[in-house]
């Protein structure tokens, strides 16, 4: 315990942070779909993130880890703005879609959060059937005209969240009556349904057994080649699993960023070597 | 260290006590849910039981001899005319015709006293509508007195206000079969009157109906109004405290003190029409508003988080959210809230009585401006009338308010069962 506490904060943590820049390669040269500068967010008083700085790279899976409260799910819901519910959080710094700025005035959180879809932690199905789960968003953003055509992007939504097998004979039937993992890929299919550019997971396996937990991942890394996405895990071994880049916070700093196999095979940051060997989390 | 054994005598010890005040509490529950069901099954037995003589009504056969020279002497035809003739003249000709051994004026008077005073009423009414009738004697079944019926009804506990004479009479009658029982579609078809054998439910029932009607066309969309811009859009600081704390509060307030608000404010101040279900129903919307804002805000706060974030992750506005996906699922509750609420209000005698709708209307009421009294207010009147025959009106009457609480209530779980389904 000493050692890892010596190893947050050397002297204190004042001087923990003037030296806490991040390690690794926070910043890519070319193609990159995010970039977030100097992200600082505050609940009421309470501080959760300290200049966070990354890129997020096109068609790559981003896996965020660190210890509970961290401030990995606060910074991943920057991203399509979803901290904006939250009446006493604020937002600080730049974040860039495609370069353009995402808290933009001009630009709006419906239209955002249709390129950055997202899906959460807990399956959350609309108590509607499977059909209109998914046919919600594409409805709602005018993406089709007609019945036919909306039958056909449900049923190819479904297909790429490989549920298609399962629900083809009932989908009208309660998309809430489905099993655990079954709900988590109708959620990421109806993420999908509006095609966004960026997918957001949070943490989108830890209410699933391990059996469904696998089916998600190989998803992940089937949607990958579509899609940028971008997930927070507690679960090292699924970061190791299906991300290309790893992201490592600790108490609201970004420690430190590199290329998956190299943050599990040798980190640069004492911190980040103490998580993945196990030390705290 | 205790041993095990120990432990094992001492739980065992304190087992049998717990067993007992297991079944105790169980008992003392199982009472309480049984006393209650009986005053229930008391309060119901009483009530239909005094009740159901109410839905029969007792009548006289008479040959009445329409007499054109009575009614019509020129032939005009004129409604006019044919309005103003001495229907009550024909039944008395009428009854002196079926008894002519009865001579004395005295006895005379006895014996008219049979036939209600709203018979004359109904053979008018018959005139007019079918004037063709004039010069034929029709055998009609008119409606006894209430004195008269409530002895047909209950001979051995009543007829103190009918001679032996009067007795002897109606006993010929029914001898013959020419007094009788018949369905009392009256009851359902009249206002109120100060003969109990002609007051009807009708008025009070119409009033009812306007006034939950206004109640329930401003209570709702306001209530559900409120309870959204609470719940959903209001910032949470001092001012939106205050309000809640005093929402609740007014939910509090007795509901005498909301008559008088209605007294001050709807009839003096904006001088709006005194008794009308208008009135009514602005004092009643004061009072259920509470209500239903507790709980549409408690249907609202108990949809679940994760539905309001799966919306928006979808890109679905903060309106598109609260309509498509938290409204909905937050629709039975409110509807609940609200039929509670109407169930409050269409029993709610207090706050009326301080707008004048107690007063004594004969007229059915035609709109929400017309003056009315409400059902539990005509309870209240009839309960308080001298005349043994209003005490089954006051039953029946109560039977009718009880019937439209229990329909409302049906109508709340068929309404909760529909949108549940489409989910």
């Amino acid at each position: 315990m000493s050692v890892i506490d010596a190893g947050i904060r050397p002297d204190g943590a004042r001087d923990a942070r003037e030296t806490d820049a991040t390690v690794g390669k926070p910043f890519l040269e070319k193609k990159v779909t995010l970039r977030a500068r100097n992200v600082n967010v505050f609940y009421g008083e309470k501080q959760a993130l300290f200049d966070v700085s990354i890129d997020i790279g096109k068609h790559e899976v981003t896996a965020f880890i660190g210890p509970s409260g961290c401030g990995k799910s606060t910074f991943l819901r920057c991203f399509n703005r979803m901290n904006d519910t939250i009446d006493s959080c604020r937002v600080r710094g730049e974040i860039l879609l495609d370069d353009e700025d995402i808290h933009d005035p001009k630009m709006d959180v419906v239209p955002l959060r249709a390129r950055v879809g997202m899906v959460f932690q807990k399956p959350n199905p609309f108590p509607k059937s499977i059909y209109e789960n998914i046919a919600y968003g594409p409805r709602l953003h005018g993406l089709v005209s007609g019945k036919s055509e909306l039958d056909a992007l449900v049923e190819k939504s479904l297909s790429r969240a490989g549920l298609w097998n399962e629900v083809k004979e009932r989908l009208d039937e309660p998309g809430t009556g489905l099993s655990g993992g079954q709900q988590q890929r109708l959620c990421i299919a109806r993420a999908i349904a509006i095609n966004p550019e960026v997918i957001l997971m949070d943490e989108p396996c830890s209410a699933l057994d391990p059996i469904a937990t696998a089916r998600v991942e190989e998803l992940i890394d089937e949607l990958r080649r579509k899609y940028t996405i971008v997930m927070v895990t507690h679960s090292m071994q699924q970061a190791a699993r299906v991300s290309q880049r790893t992201a490592y916070f600790h108490l609201g700093r970004l420690i430190e960023v590199d290329k998956t196999d190299r943050i599990f095979t040798n980190p640069s940051h004492e911190l980040t070597e103490a998580y993945i060997t196990g030390r705290f989390g | 260290m205790t041993k095990r054994s120990d432990i094992r005598a001492a739980v065992e010890r304190g087992l049998s006590r717990r067993r007992r005040r297991d079944r105790l509490v169980r008992r003392l529950g199982l009472g309480a849910i049984l006393l209650g069901l009986g005053f229930l099954a008391f309060m119901f037995f009483s009530i239909i039981g005094m009740g159901y003589s109410a839905f029969w009504q007792t009548r006289i056969q008479l040959p009445v001899e329409l007499d054109p020279a009575a009614i019509d002497p020129e032939r005009t035809h004129d409604p006019a005319v044919l309005r103003n003739a001495d229907y009550a003249g024909l039944i008395k000709q009428a009854l002196r015709k079926r008894f002519p051994q009865i001579k004395k004026r005295k006895e005379k008077r006895k014996l008219y006293q049979l036939v209600s005073s709203g018979a004359a009423y109904a053979l008018q009414a018959m005139v007019l509508q079918n004037p063709a009738l004039i010069g034929s004697t029709p055998g009609l079944w008119l409606t006894a007195n209430d004195d008269v019926d409530v002895w047909f009804k209950h001979p051995e506990t009543s007829g103190k206000r009918l001679n032996d004479q009067q007795k002897a009479w109606l006993e010929e009658l029914h001898a013959k079969g020419e007094l009788k029982k018949f369905f009392n579609l009256d009851f359902f078809r009249n206002g109120d009157s100060r003969e109990p054998e002609q007051a009807g439910i009708l008025g009070a029932l119409m009033g009812s109906f306007y006034t939950i009607l206004v109640t329930l066309g401003l209570s709702l969309p306001l209530g559900i109004a409120a309870a959204v811009y609470l719940e959903e859009f209001a910032p949470k600081n001092r001012w939106t405290d205050f309000i809640e704390v005093n929402i609740n509060n007014l939910a509090a307030v007795p509901s005498i003190v909301f008559g008088l608000l209605g007294l001050a404010v709807f009839i003096n101040f904006f001088g709006l029409p005194r008794s009308a279900p208008l009135v009514g129903g602005l004092v009643l919307t004061l009072m259920t508003l509470p209500t239903i804002i507790i709980a549409s805000r408690a249907a609202l706060k108990s949809v679940p988080p994760s539905i309001r974030e799966a919306a928006l992750g979808v890109g679905a506005s903060r309106m598109q959210t609260l309509f498509h996906h938290v409204l909905p699922l937050a629709m039975p509750g409110m509807l609940t809230g609200t039929i509670i609420g109407m169930a409050q209000a269409l029993g709610e005698t207090a706050p009326l009585l301080m707008i004048g709708m107690v007063a004594f209307i004969v007229d059915v009421p035609r709109g929400i401006l017309d003056p009315a009294t409400v059902l539990p207010v005509q309870i209240h009147l009839w309960a308080d009338s001298p005349e043994r025959a209003f005490l089954e009106k006051t039953a029946a009457a109560i039977m009718v308010l009880l019937a439209f609480l229990v329909l409302m209530n049906l109508a709340a779980i068929w309404l909760r069962r529909k949108f549940e389904k489409r989910w």
